[in-house]
């Protein structure tokens, strides 16, 4: 099976002020939703009490609350993920610490009326650890993101490391985005969603930039734009593959993987497609807005690979030398 | 001709029978075999903030009641002595006692000492250096690891995991707890202090507010049957629990309640004795973690070193028994953080996961095979392998499999194939360039060398930013991608080249199609 010609070569430059155009789009109205609407932080950040109940059978929520609330009025009560799974949330200040030791006994006798409930998780969580968890998190966030910038600067050069970083943060700015305008639950998974999609977009940019660096050192081409055309247009295939493998795995997660990893599954569901997009359509035309010079970069690519050539006639010499 | 040793293909073959051999037992539940994470099997997760601050006020109580106990038995005079937080306080009535004070101070480690002449006596003022707190309060953690284990252990749990997390937390892990009555026996096992002292009563004073108390060198506590009644003690504590050698469950002779009868070391039996000898008719109240349990009347001199405890029920007293025989907590410890999955949740995910998983797998080898034709179905054989090493490699280092551990897995089996796509395309691009099929296919392997590198390292860094800073489950998915991205590297690049090379050197003919190319 082949899907795209690999003798074509897709003027993708061409149009690069359409696709920045987008982002720029996208990115704003994520940004917009965030700072307006902000995050639905879960109990990992924020603190807080979740307990998930299960119901013998399917029941109107208005009962379940009915009964909850006799005697935790602020509880907010929601199905999750069926109609038989009750989730319980509360905030810990409202709850004295003595019942929140016993809170999942309380819970099974105030819903004693619908029969035989089920406790299924009971989570409890200090403000205090919220506060560390999400600075841990953020810590995660830098570590891997100068990590990253680094290994790119020294395995390329630090415009390539700039672009895509940047493309990274494109990325998890519009995930972020839709996480925040879905309403989606911010928990420590969503946190390892955000580093995966991080390694998984670069690997997507870090695939185009090999390309062409190669392209630099095969062909006599002096315009960058053609060149990214011709790197990208040859990549093309392996970049909508992977793309596709990966999609296949995240949505059979998103769809089978139930309501607990849900919220990890939807925020790399957005984010393998963001991270195809720009590595194809944003972190190569940033080049060329960077001012990469391509003659600058070849020459040094050629000196480098001189000097590799001549260290390995030296290791020759030496050891012919002593043979 | 000698033929060459075909390395690659040895490797994957030996790399396929490990990792089959080392994923069977996980399966048939022998070991090694994997475990599984608390949000997988059900179980109880406890995160324990531990009062370092109290263990050095406990400490600077402990010093306050050997000096009172040893200057009285050597009838040297002091008064005042009063503990405000970590500072102790008192004064020497006769300053001809001080070198014989002296010595009496050598015996404690790690204390400052500043004297001060005040009305002909002298004032001493005793608090800890700064590396002396810093050492209580490490010490609190690790023996309030040890305790908590120790009481875990004699409440009967399987397998407990007790651990430091950070500078003053402690993290439990209850795999396999059920009831909710379990559940909450285990929360006050672990939390109450079991912090057992024996004060005496003081019935020449009436005061109502903790200040006053104090003025007399007292304390306030409430009773453990009426909150609102309260005691007035003489400090220091005449005996604390860390001379206690034994606690059982048993009943009081007359009235027949539940009790517990402690046993104390030889000093405390000594000091015990002389206490109660010496005050006669007046009450000796037992606290527990500040609540006086009761505060019988010494009837004659306690020997022999053995008291009791009334409790109310005989739940209580088995749960406290417990408590006090593994000693006390240093500090008190608060819950900061706790999670439960019951045990029908954790199979509901697994199985999830699981369908997740396979239905994954299916789309990708089909998809693969579909694309790739023949070198598609290379590329499955390296991913079955793969998943075989992933939990190989967990079941050999004991690591834990949680929900996103699960995740993990599914996401490497797309991730994974990635080199083989990288490959295939490049093989395709030299074969389009009219090379031959064995140039090609070596070609292949070598150009898509530097990009299948650098995504790798890149998707490892991240992989470690989340082992660093992750918490929980969190490094289960950590630890998941990192293992499944190096066990690509072996399968994917040396694995299907090594299948590759074998067809080559057997002389086998590969054509374009094998690569689904159209001819």
């Amino acid at each position: 099976m082949e899907l795209f010609s690999q003798d074509k070569i897709y003027n993708f430059m061409g149009k690069r002020k359409i696709f920045i155009s987008i982002s720029i789009i996208l990115i704003v109205l994520s940004l917009f939703s965030i700072f307006t609407k902000g995050f639905n932080w879960g109990i990992d950040f924020k603190g807080g009490i979740e307990v998930e109940v299960r119901l013998p059978k399917p029941v109107p929520i208005g009962e379940v609350r009915k009964y909850v609330s006799k005697k935790f009025p602020e509880a907010i009560i929601t199905t999750f993920g069926s109609p038989r799974e009750i989730l319980i949330k509360m905030s810990v200040k409202k709850v004295s610490p003595n019942i929140q030791k016993d809170i999942g006994i309380e819970i099974k006798k105030l819903l004693k009326p619908l029969g035989n409930v089920i406790i299924r998780r009971v989570d409890i969580v200090g403000a205090k650890v919220g506060n560390e968890l999400r600075d841990k998190g953020i810590k995660a966030l830098i570590f891997a993101i100068i990590g990253i910038l680094i290994y790119v600067a020294i395995r390329f050069e630090w415009k390539f490391a700039v672009a895509s970083v940047l493309a990274l943060f494109h990325d998890t700015i519009i995930a972020m985005g839709a996480v925040s305008f879905f309403h989606v639950e911010v928990n420590l998974d969503v946190l390892a969603a955000i580093l995966t999609l991080m390694g998984y977009s670069l690997n997507d940019t870090i695939v185009v930039f090999d390309r062409i660096r190669e392209q630099i050192m095969k062909s006599k081409i002096k315009d960058l734009a053609l060149l990214i055309n011709e790197a990208i247009s040859k990549t093309l295939s392996r970049t909508v593959l992977t793309s596709l493998t990966v999609f296949f795995v995240v949505f059979t997660l998103f769809v089978f993987g139930g309501e607990i990893i849900r919220p990890f599954s939807f925020t790399l569901l957005v984010g393998i497609i963001v991270g195809t997009y720009s590595s194809i359509f944003i972190a190569s035309p940033l080049l060329i807005w960077f001012g990469f010079n391509i003659d600058d970069y070849r020459k040094k690519l050629i000196e480098k690979e001189k000097r590799r050539k001549e260290k390995e006639k030296m290791r020759q010499m030496y050891q012919g030398g002593v043979v | 001709m000698m033929k060459k040793l075909n390395y690659r293909l040895v490797i994957f073959i030996l790399a396929t029978i490990f990792g089959i051999v080392f994923t069977i037992p996980s399966f048939l539940g022998k070991n090694p075999k994997v475990n599984l994470g608390l949000d997988l099997q059900g179980g109880m997760y406890l995160v324990l903030g531990v009062k370092g601050e109290a263990a050095v006020e406990n400490r600077i109580k402990t010093i306050a009641s050997t000096i009172k106990y040893i200057t009285q038995k050597k009838d040297i005079f002091i008064d005042n002595l009063k503990i405000k937080k970590d500072v102790l306080s008192f004064e020497l009535i006769d300053k001809d006692d001080m070198p014989k004070m002296d010595e009496i101070l050598k015996k404690f480690k790690g204390i400052k000492i500043s004297k001060q002449i005040k009305n002909g006596s002298i004032v001493y003022t005793i608090t800890f250096t700064p590396k002396e707190i810093e050492k209580i309060k490490e010490n609190a953690i690790k023996q309030a690891i040890l305790t908590i284990r120790s009481r875990l252990d004699a409440y009967g749990l399987a397998e407990p995991s007790v651990t430091q997390q950070g500078k003053d937390k402690i993290v439990v892990e209850l795999p396999g707890i059920k009831t909710e009555k379990e559940k909450r026996e285990i929360k006050k096992l672990i939390s109450s202090a079991a912090h057992l002292e024996l004060y005496l009563v003081d019935d020449e004073h009436r005061v109502t507010t903790p200040k006053e108390a104090a003025k007399y060198g007292d304390i306030l506590l409430p009773d453990k049957n009426n909150p609102k009644h309260l005691w007035l003690l003489k400090t220091p504590p005449v005996l604390d629990g860390s001379m206690i050698t034994d606690a059982t469950v048993g009943f009081t002779q007359k009235t027949n309640q539940p009790a517990i009868f402690f046993t104390l070391n030889p000093q405390g039996a000594a000091i015990f004795g002389d206490v109660t000898g010496k005050n006669i008719g007046k009450r000796l109240a037992i606290v527990v973690d500040n609540k006086v349990y009761s505060a019988p009347v010494i009837q004659e001199r306690i020997g022999g070193g053995s008291g009791q405890i009334t409790v109310g029920s005989t739940e209580e007293a088995h749960i406290l028994a417990i408590a006090l025989r593994s000693g006390s907590l240093p500090a008190p410890v608060v819950l900061l953080e706790q999670r439960s999955v019951g045990a029908s949740l954790g199979a509901d995910s697994i199985r999830k996961s699981m369908i997740a998983l396979i239905s994954g797998f299916i789309i990708v080898v089909i998809f693969m095979a579909w694309y790739y034709n023949f070198a598609g179905i290379i590329a499955d054989i390296a991913l079955v392998t793969n998943l075989f090493l992933i939990v190989a490699i967990m079941a050999l280092f004991g690591a834990t499999l949680t929900l996103p551990g699960m995740a993990g897995i599914v996401l490497t089996v797309g991730m994974a194939v990635d080199a083989n796509v990288l490959i295939n395309e490049r093989i395709r691009e030299l074969i389009r360039e009219g090379k031959p099929m064995k140039v090609a296919i070596e070609g292949g392997y070598k150009n898509a060398m530097s990009a299948i590198l650098d995504s790798n390292i890149t998707t490892l860094i991240a992989a470690l930013a989340l082992f660093a800073y992750g918490t929980g489950t969190i490094k289960g998915f950590a630890i998941t991608m990192a293992i499944g991205i190096m066990a690509s590297m072996l399968t994917a690049i040396l694995g299907t080249h090594g299948i590759w090379q074998y067809l080559i050197d057997t002389k086998k003919k590969i054509t374009p199609k094998h690569f689904g190319m159209k001819v």
